[in-house]
């Protein structure tokens, strides 16, 4: 005997919400994974959009084996004290070329003596900067025998 | 006395927890990739090394000087910067031979396994203290895109590829041989006095 089926509600039926905490936690475990704190205040004026513009540029890798070197003016807070003349920031604080040596000898501390060959020093410099800093600033890299440099730059459109 | 059941914990607000974790390191992260320029710098020379300086003619030598009001002097001759490259290709190549530009001399390279004339360009750049760092980088942008773009070229010569990325390491090598990135800069000098 045929039976008579009740009228079937219409519209789609409702979507199961039971997977979303997954895939939100997959996008939470892609974000904790690829996030990169950034370790130092910088207290210098060298934002991505101060760097130059070049076309030949290579991805820096490994970037445990990169130091950093910024040069620029210093931020608004601290021209009071440090003037508004570019000044080099190692680590967290500003510093003088002659600090670059010792700077460099510390990190290479940090290391394992077989990764020190492949050390780059990576220098972050305000495009409206004079070159007579970087000049001094590569001449001390020499000294100390950090030759592998990188000048940071923008990709140009 | 009867065992109490542990009510269960309700499962539904775990998406809101993870949302609001998610929406932190959202927030905080920073996926900058650091780019830029990669160069070698000399070693700084020994004290008996430093007597006995190479000779390189003088039509071996591709000179550009900047100037501190940011000028380009190319081989005694104003230029800017968008000219660079392309002066700076055919001097590398000299594919005319002429007498003016660098000479060139038979090399063996043994992934070819044929010789072939390796022209012999240094380039030479020489900036002021009170150069920009701004015009500084375009120029050692333009050097190394000429030398890029020979040395696509030469893939294309050589080995049928379309740029020098695709080519495998030891062909890579073969063409270094042939076309080696050879900028050499200076002690810089101050006259601008800025």
């Amino acid at each position: 005997m045929a039976k008579f089926n009740r009228a079937k509600k219409k519209g789609a039926p409702g979507i199961s919400t039971a997977s979303l905490p997954d895939i939100v936690f997959m996008l939470l475990f892609f974000f904790m994974i690829s996030t990169v704190m950034r370790e130092v205040e910088l207290k210098v004026q060298v934002s991505a959009g101060d760097l130059p513009k070049a076309t030949e540029i290579k991805k820096l890798e490994k970037k445990s084996l990169v130091s950093y070197i910024y040069v620029g003016k210093p931020r608004r807070q601290y021209q009071s004290l440090y003037g508004t003349e570019p000044r080099i920031q190692l680590n967290a604080s500003f510093a003088t070329v002659t600090d670059i040596r010792d700077y460099i000898i510390s990190e290479r501390e940090q290391r394992d003596e077989a990764e020190i060959p492949f050390m780059t020093t990576s220098l972050k410099v305000h495009q409206e900067t004079r070159m007579g800093i970087v000049t001094d600033i590569k001449q001390e890299l020499r000294k100390a025998s950090a030759l592998k440099i990188n000048y940071s730059a923008r990709k140009m459109d | 006395m009867p065992r109490r059941e542990t009510p269960e914990i309700n499962g539904g607000s775990m998406a809101d927890i993870a949302f609001l974790l998610l929406i932190f390191f959202l927030v905080t992260t920073t996926m900058d990739v650091d780019t830029g320029i990669l160069r070698q710098l000399p070693p700084i020379p020994d004290v008996q090394q430093e007597k006995t300086d190479i000779d390189i003619k003088e039509r071996n030598i591709f000179v550009v000087l900047i100037n501190a009001q940011d000028k380009l002097l190319v081989e005694n001759r104003f230029m800017k910067v968008e000219d660079l490259r392309e002066a700076t290709k055919e001097f590398i190549r000299n594919e005319l031979n002429k007498e003016t530009l660098p000479e060139k001399e038979p090399k063996f390279i043994e992934e070819l396994n044929k010789e072939i004339m390796v022209p012999k360009g240094v380039i030479s750049l020489q900036n002021d203290r009170g150069t920009s760092y701004g015009i500084y980088i375009e120029v050692q942008n333009e050097l190394v895109a000429a030398y890029n773009e020979i040395r696509n070229e030469a893939a294309f010569e050589y080995f049928g590829k379309r740029s020098f990325e695709d080519l495998t390491e030891n062909q890579q090598e073969a063409i270094k041989k042939i076309y080696p990135q050879r900028i050499s800069e200076a002690e810089p000098k101050n006259i601008g006095d800025r």
